[in-house]
């Protein structure tokens, strides 16, 4: 045999394996709270009053979701400086995995929105709420849990596309192993070694979200 | 016992052989000879290695190489025949007689084993460059600075070793992402070769680059075959020559954007 494995080369690296992971989770965990944050707040937008906002989100989820990450991420890093704004690595692939996360979770969530039936804001009307608590009370709890299936598989993707900030230099997993393997040559049980640790990541990932939904949308969802 | 006659003729026809043979063989030995008698070097260059050669808008090689090719081949009084080699295969055509010579050559002591070196003519070195407003002189000075580089290069293994624990060493995918982050000020200072650094100045960013020290200086050399002697003096006289009148560092100054080093 030409090629003789050798997984204990690897073992002087868990340091930087940890290291990686935490920040490639770090980094997840940011874009997912802001993400679906601001896509909360888009999609309310893109169902509201003004003509003028509904432009604007709906320009800014195509602009999103017709363009590359890599170039999203890359105008950030290398362009902005341009503008003057420079941020760090690190800061500007939370902004790129943020900005990309939030159009994505805009067009799940207004679909959430549009599931609901008309009855139930017709019913909260009619109790007297205004449209803040409507929507916060009763929309959107049941928008949330129409696509909470959704929204997990998109978190599952903004942490496996996240391998590509390892290109601005972001030391997560991916550049991680890059760096490992510049290093021992030893490609194959690095590169092998990383899968295992995204397919464990995502499977746990998923599952712990799926059980906190669960909980959190007990008896609402259809 | 008396030699016969005729052996002692069939002995005298074999010596007068072997001297012809030998002779002849001594002469097509002497490359010099050869390549007057051709009107031709024929010279081994990589096709894509900016900017010692590579192609230009006319698709014909250009570059710090050519020229100092074309120069040689005029003071030889010959015209150069330019073949694409890479680096695998270019010392087995050398020792092989395709080609005469082979330009951009590291030197080191195992290929000194197999080729004849020419004195240095080409400055090769890893640099630390940053903007001219910044003050590094050595590697201590890198400390709690960034420094970008080609992850799993020299120069990155070259940087990782010299450069103090608090150095932010980024290492980026290939040299676009080196130089983008430096020029767009995302790092303050880049380890390159001077050929990715020629490409840098050869810009004219505003920050003014330039090189702040030197990790690692092997000037490139010509290689030809062992044994050709004459052949190498003969280059090695041009050589002197053209560093003498300034040719060699017109070149410099026109492909590295950086005049002929003193040492060379």
């Amino acid at each position: 045999m030409g090629y003789e494995f050798d997984f204990g080369a690897l073992a002087q690296y868990w340091g930087l394996f940890l290291q990686g992971t935490a920040v490639t989770l770090g980094l997840t965990a940011v874009s997912s709270f802001f993400g679906i944050a601001f896509g909360i707040w888009g999609a309310a937008v893109s169902r509201g009053k003004s003509p003028w906002g509904r432009r604007i989100v709906a320009s800014y989820v195509e602009l999103i979701r017709n363009t590359p990450f890599i170039v999203q991420m890359f105008f950030i890093f290398f362009g902005l400086p341009s503008l003057g704004l420079r941020l760090s690595a690190l800061q500007a692939a939370a902004l790129a995995m943020t900005i990309n996360l939030t159009a994505y979770a805009i067009e799940i969530l207004r679909a959430g929105i549009e599931a609901v039936p008309a009855g139930q804001g017709e019913a909260g009307r009619s109790l007297g709420l205004r449209a803040l608590p409507l929507f916060a009370l009763i929309v959107l709890p049941q928008a949330l849990a129409n696509v909470y299936p959704a929204l997990v598989a998109q978190i599952t993707i903004t942490m496996l596309e996240s391998a590509v900030v390892s290109q601005i230099a972001v030391v997560d997993l991916t550049h991680v192993a890059d760096f490992i393997q510049s290093r021992n040559f030893r490609s194959f049980e690095t590169y092998f070694v990383i899968t295992i640790i995204y397919l464990v990541l995502a499977v746990l990932m998923r599952r712990m979200l799926v059980l906190a939904g669960g909980r959190l949308f007990r008896g609402r969802s259809p | 016992m008396r030699v016969s006659r005729t052996r002692r003729l069939t002995v005298a026809a074999g010596l007068a052989i072997a001297i012809t043979i030998a002779g002849t063989g001594f002469a097509q030995a002497d490359e010099l000879d050869d390549i007057n008698k051709a009107g031709v070097i024929k010279v081994g260059i990589f096709e894509d290695f900016p900017p010692f050669s590579s192609a230009g808008t006319d698709l014909k090689s250009q570059g710090y190489d050519i020229d100092v090719i074309n120069a040689l081949a005029k003071g030889l009084g010959v015209t150069a025949e330019l073949t694409g080699i890479t680096g695998q295969n270019r010392i087995p055509s050398l020792t092989e007689h395709k080609l005469n010579l082979l330009v951009s050559v590291g030197v080191s002591d195992e290929r000194r084993k197999v080729v004849a070196f020419t004195a240095p003519y080409a400055p090769y070195s890893i640099d630390v460059m940053g903007p001219k407003a910044l003050e590094v002189k050595g590697p201590a000075d890198l400390a709690g600075k960034s420094v970008a580089v080609n992850r799993g290069t020299l120069e990155d293994t070259s940087v990782t070793e010299a450069a103090p624990p608090t150095t932010d060493i980024q290492r980026f995918n290939d040299y676009n992402g080196v130089i983008s982050a430096f020029l767009s000020g995302q790092v303050q200072l880049m380890v390159v070769g001077n050929d990715v650094g020629a490409a840098v100045l050869s810009k004219q960013p505003a920050i003014e680059p330039e090189s702040k020290f030197q990790l690692l200086n092997s000037p490139s050399a010509m290689a030809i075959n062992k044994g050709e002697d004459r052949l190498l003096a003969k280059l090695d006289e041009l050589l002197a020559g053209m560093k003498k009148d300034g040719t060699l560092d017109a070149i410099s100054r026109k492909w590295l954007f950086i005049p002929l080093p003193k040492e060379l």
